[in-house]
């Protein structure tokens, strides 16, 4: 192991060996490392080897075994900002309205406007405004899940929709102890997104692309977009939707149904069966 | 956008295995596949350090390229600046990452208390040269 040291323009390396404290010399003045021979610093190396994430992957692990103990699937639905998942969670509400049990995670920076645009389907909403943070936080961690699942009646629900801060970059790092990742990705945003941000659609089951409605006016290369999707995520589902005519509503609502519930329901018949 | 708090869990970190020993330097090894800045992150840390225990301490970022595996041909490659997922030998896109994935602390560097207020003493009587 070297020896390490600070110097005071913040620079720091290493010496192998005994005699490798030669800063005085001709040579690395030339070099431009100061002159600290004076300093006889020695370094005790801490070896720590912990995940930065680590607390919020156990707080994420406690949230997923909520969700489990109360026969709860969860997803996190990401998206950037505008793609439409406050409209296609309104029409996901008004048609599974009946159906379904379902609470909503509603997580935004300021304001109650999404929270607001969902009041009204019977469903159970908890929000979470994630600005009281240093500036304002740019996604939903699993402890800020945690907090809005206190508030809602877990073992009354069937389904969770966590809506998670518009942003295509940080929502992806964090677990927030979910069953699955959706995307909403609207064709507003252009083709080229799955290899700019290709984090978050790799971690996705699903990418609704939204705002099909749209595709006649805009110069959007669907195979194009298709294609780079499939480069960094080649297994996710697609289901091409308009929130606003409701083209694709259905096919979300199905998946939800019966690709994310179905096992659930069959784990409740099984832990009903052993009561 | 999120190194602030990551920054707090990494202070938290540090301070524990730091157990009131002075921190020199915080060595953090992030993949490829982690959205991290590392200019950010040694940014902010300045800025979460102050007036903390820490203050003073660097971050010393070591990043690791995203690497997957093949698991038809077993193959494995490099990810490259183009987020590509699939085997560059036959194509398959049935891959796992190996590496790119990290996001750890793997070591602190404590300074030595004695020699930290000799050069905080130098500094201070050479600082207007």
């Amino acid at each position: 192991m070297g020896r390490f040291h600070r110097h005071d323009d913040g620079t720091a390396h290493a010496h192998d060996g005994d005699g490798g404290h030669s800063h005085g010399t001709p040579d690395a003045a030339a070099a431009g490392a100061p002159d600290h021979s004076g300093y006889q610093t020695s370094v005790e190396r801490v070896e720590v080897l912990e995940a930065i994430f680590g607390e919020n992957d156990r707080t994420a692990a406690a949230n997923r075994a909520k969700f489990a103990a109360a026969g709860v699937r969860a997803v996190n639905l990401m998206s950037s900002p505008g793609a439409g998942k406050t409209t296609l969670l309104r029409e996901t509400l008004s048609r599974l309205a009946g159906q379904l049990r379902i609470g909503v995670v509603e997580g935004d920076i300021e304001t109650s406007l999404d929270a607001d645009r969902l009041a009204g389907f019977g469903a159970q909403i908890a929000l979470i405004n994630t600005g009281n943070g240093f500036g304002g936080e740019c996604h939903l961690d699993a402890p800020m899940v945690a907090s809005a699942l206190s508030r809602l009646v877990l073992p009354e629900l069937d389904l969770v929709l966590i809506e998670n801060v518009g942003n295509l970059v940080c929502p992806a790092e964090f677990d927030v102890g979910q069953d699955a990742r959706a995307m909403v990705y609207a064709i507003t945003d252009g083709e080229e997104k799955p290899l700019k941000y290709p984090v978050m659609f790799r971690s996705c089951e699903l990418v609704v692309v939204n705002k099909m409605d749209l595709l006649p006016y805009l110069g959007f290369d669907l195979d194009g977009f298709v294609g780079n999707l499939r480069k960094v995520n080649p297994a996710a589902d697609l289901i091409f939707a308009s929130a606003r005519t409701g083209e694709g509503v259905d096919a979300w609502c199905d998946w939800l149904r019966d690709r994310l519930l179905r096992d659930c329901h069959a784990d409740r018949v099984r832990r009903m069966r052993r009561v | 956008m999120h190194e602030l708090s990551i920054c707090a869990s990494i202070a938290d970190i540090a301070t524990r295995h730091a157990a009131g020993r002075p921190v020199s330097v915080i060595n953090v090894r992030v993949g490829q596949l982690r959205q991290i800045v590392p200019d950010t992150l040694v940014y902010c840390w300045g800025l979460l350090c102050e007036e903390t225990s820490l203050e003073g301490s660097r971050i010393i970022v070591e990043t690791v390229p995203a690497r997957i595996r093949c698991r038809s041909c077993e193959q494995t490659a490099d990810v490259g600046d183009l987020p590509v997922f699939a085997c560059a030998g036959c194509g398959g896109i049935d891959v796992e990452i190996v590496a790119g994935e990290e996001f750890l602390i793997t070591s602190l560097e404590l300074a030595d208390a004695e020699a930290e207020a000799a050069a905080d003493t130098e500094t201070g009587t050479g600082a207007d040269g």
